[in-house]
């Protein structure tokens, strides 16, 4: 079962590591880590896609709270929430691709950013099973270079993860 | 400054080594008398001793060491205490600041390198933070599930050029450490109508219950219900072994009925126990099929971590004792005797296969077990014991009864060969008119032999038995009984040094004990010797395997109970 878990940490030396060795140290998956400072600089809120059964989730959340740093934890996907990624993805761009391009962009709402004469740099924001479906759309070999930011998420309505 | 913070805290014994990022501050332990400071011969010794320290006084051990090598060499003994949940607080030297991450002289990433097996670590980055990480350090390694906690120190911010002023503060706040207090009362009233229901209780008490003082509340709570109960190896002295209602430890080398009461037992109260697999057996589908689980722990992540807990209660176990003790007076329903007696009975059944008796060898040749059995009639079973890890550990715990908390003192979660003798100096340290006795093999003891200096620099006059089957007992036993008695890498007689003239080489008593009909008289005579470190070294009988032991792979009730029988 995949998990979005976003928690709050000190914006302190290590804390980054200690969360991240927990995940090594008992054998824990990570799909994906986003982590950046929040409105209040003293702290970082950090989100992490992980999976496993109701029993693993537990298990990780409990050990999660229990690191030093964490002050603060929820898992998103127990409620209805907002996940986005970013992509930004370079393809091949020649000929007719172009306009081909252009115009796959415009169905996902993507933007081009940047332009060569032979490719295209993409922007493009979702979720992350949008962006999948957007590199699986690019034709055969175009593909150059994928960036992605892995998941941050937030509650829908008025919950709040803060102090 | 970092020494005053300490002498602030409380501390008046520190184990350390020097070197050269921590000079300043071994400067700085010369020019004060308020705390002691006793130097090993190893760092690893400085945090096995701190924490056999710790295991006996519930004070924190705190261990001083330097950079690279020293902080290094720290790491068993901090991953030993990690695993048994001892405060400690192990201050390391780093290099200078400015050198961090150049790959200086003796540097390594202390914080990084203990980062999976401290409760938490502090980098030191400015000598004003000193005093508030000093007090954070001992607040978190001594509170909640306790744990070691380090300090880095890098040498600059000990400079004593560095005038600053000093006040230690007299509480923290720490808006990400919250420590679980009492249970929830609605939880613990279900667990207490679960046991009153119970049919075949069995109580099941740990390590938990030694560091949260609980033992005497324990001891009231059970014999108020009349309840059976076991100890794990951690566990061993929360409940008097000598009481009736004691069914010995449990587990892998656990006895026959409390192995047995474990398996079918309807209501199990698991307290200040993590469900271990040297408890469970390594398939946790066969534990406890019948029992309705009650699971007592300070620390959340251990609640059905291994074993689902149907009742889970976090709390501190004085706490959730003392209510669930009240719950119990206020309760209408009462213990349902007739049940109980009839418990009872099937137990009485179990205890009769005595599956710890001994039977002496007619040739004189000394049994490992009649050691300690004879260790525990000359010491009146009052003495603090320290072990190593192996056969003679198991035989130890198994044979010295201990009647109070605090008195049993060895590496349970970790393991760690060579944590006897420093750990007996530590609890030596702790009570100078102490007997601390070390039981050792002669496998073991020379991982930190090197430790007979430090107890005649300080004179600790510990008493050393070493049931010396002349072979690596535990590895033996196992490949006996699974890789068809192919001893590979496990004896070493014609190797082994003069134990008894090593004893004397190093200025301290050396007996040897051969015959069983030596060992009461010699014994008595090693613990003649108040002031004087003795060793003994007794032959035993390297023929002989530890059982009870369980059958891998199976439930709790199936053991191995001697060399021709099993369940």
């Amino acid at each position: 079962m995949r998990r979005i878990i976003s928690l709050l940490m000190e914006n302190e030396p290590g804390a980054l590591s200690r969360v991240v060795g927990l995940f090594s140290q008992r054998s824990y998956n990570i799909d994906s880590l986003t982590v950046a400072p929040t409105e209040d600089n003293s702290l970082s809120r950090l989100t992490v896609v992980t999976n496993g059964d109701e029993r693993k989730i537990e298990q990780i959340t409990k050990h999660l709270n229990k690191v030093v740093d964490v002050v603060k934890l929820v898992d998103l996907s127990e409620g209805a929430h907002i996940e986005r990624e970013l992509l930004l993805i370079k393809v091949k761009a020649v000929g007719a691709q172009r306009a081909e391009i252009q115009r796959m962009a415009d169905i996902f709402r993507a933007q081009i950013v940047d332009i060569t004469p032979s490719a295209y740099s993409i922007q493009l924001t979702g979720t992350s099973e949008k962006l999948d479906a957007f590199i699986a759309a690019q034709a055969e070999n175009t593909v150059m270079e994928v960036a992605r930011t892995g998941v941050c998420g937030i509650a829908r309505g008025e919950k709040v993860l803060s102090l | 400054m970092l020494i005053r913070a300490l002498h602030d805290e409380g501390v008046d014994l520190i184990f350390g080594y020097p070197g050269g990022a921590v000079l300043h501050i071994y400067d700085a332990i010369f020019r004060q008398d308020r705390i002691e400071h006793i130097l090993v011969r190893h760092e690893q010794a400085a945090t096995h001793a701190a924490d056999g320290y710790a295991r006996a006084t519930g004070k924190p051990g705190v261990v001083l060491v330097t950079s690279g090598p020293g902080a290094t060499n720290a790491i068993t003994g901090i991953a030993t205490a990690y695993m048994d949940s001892i405060p400690m607080v192990v201050i390391s030297g780093q290099v200078e600041s400015r050198l961090i991450g150049t790959d200086g002289f003796q540097e390594t990433d202390m914080v990084g390198i203990s980062r999976p097996i401290v409760k938490h670590s502090f980098m030191v980055q400015h000598a004003s933070e000193i005093p508030m990480m000093v007090k954070k350090a001992f607040h978190i390694a001594t509170t909640g599930r306790p744990g070691p906690v380090v300090i880095d120190i890098p040498k600059d911010v000990t400079d004593p050029k560095l005038k600053l002023p000093y006040e230690y503060p007299a509480d923290i706040k720490m808006r990400s450490y919250a420590v679980p207090g009492k249970g929830h009362s609605g939880q613990i009233k279900k667990a207490v109508d679960a046991l009153l229901g119970a049919k075949r209780p069995m109580i099941y008490a740990g390590g938990g219950v030694i560091q949260g003082e609980g033992a005497a509340l324990l001891t009231e709570l059970t014999r108020k219900l009349g309840y059976p109960i076991t100890n794990t190896l951690m566990g061993l002295g929360a409940y008097p072994a000598s009481d009736k209602q004691f069914l010995g430890m449990l587990g892998m080398h656990g006895t026959y009925e409390a192995n047995m009461a474990m398996h079918y037992c309807d209501v199990l109260l698991g307290i200040g126990v993590r469900f271990d697999d040297r408890v469970t057996n390594s398939d946790t589908s066969k534990f406890c099929p019948d029992a309705t689980i009650l699971h007592v722990d300070i620390d959340p992540a251990s609640i059905s971590k291994t074993v689902a807990a149907d009742v889970p209660i976090v709390g501190s176990v004085t706490a959730v004792l003392e209510e669930m003790i009240e719950c119990l007076d206020q309760a209408e329903q009462k213990v349902d005797e007739d049940a109980l007696s009839s418990w009872w009975d099937q137990i009485g059944k179990w205890r009769e296969k005595d599956s710890l008796g001994v039977t002496a060898h007619t040739n004189g040749v000394i049994k490992p077990q009649q050691v300690v059995q004879a260790l525990h009639r000359i010491t009146k079973g009052d003495a603090y014991v320290s072990t190593d890890v192996g056969q003679h550990q198991m035989f130890a715990a198994q044979y010295y009864g201990f009647d109070k908390p605090r008195r049993w003192i060895n590496s349970g979660g970790l393991g760690t060969m060579g944590f006897g003798l420093p750990a007996a100096m530590g609890v030596q340290l702790a009570f100078r008119d102490a007997v601390s006795v070390c039981v050792t093999g002669e496998g073991s003891f020379q991982m930190n032999l090197q430790e007979f200096a430090t107890c005649m620099q300080y004179n600790l006059p510990v008493k050393i038995i070493c049931l010396n089957n002349q072979s690596l007992g535990m590895v033996r036993q196992w490949q006996d009984m699974q890789y068809g008695g192919r001893y590979s890498h496990s004896t070493y007689a014609e190797s082994l040094p003069d134990f008894v003239k090593l004893a004397e080489a190093y200025g301290h008593v050396g007996i040897r004990i051969e015959k069983l009909d030596d060992l009461d008289a010699k014994l008595e005579e090693a613990f003649a010797y108040k002031d004087k470190l003795v060793f003994v070294d007794v032959r035993v009988d390297p023929e002989e395997h530890v059982y009870p032991m369980a059958i891998k792979g199976g439930a709790m009730k199936d053991m191995i109970l001697s060399k021709t029988e099993r369940t």
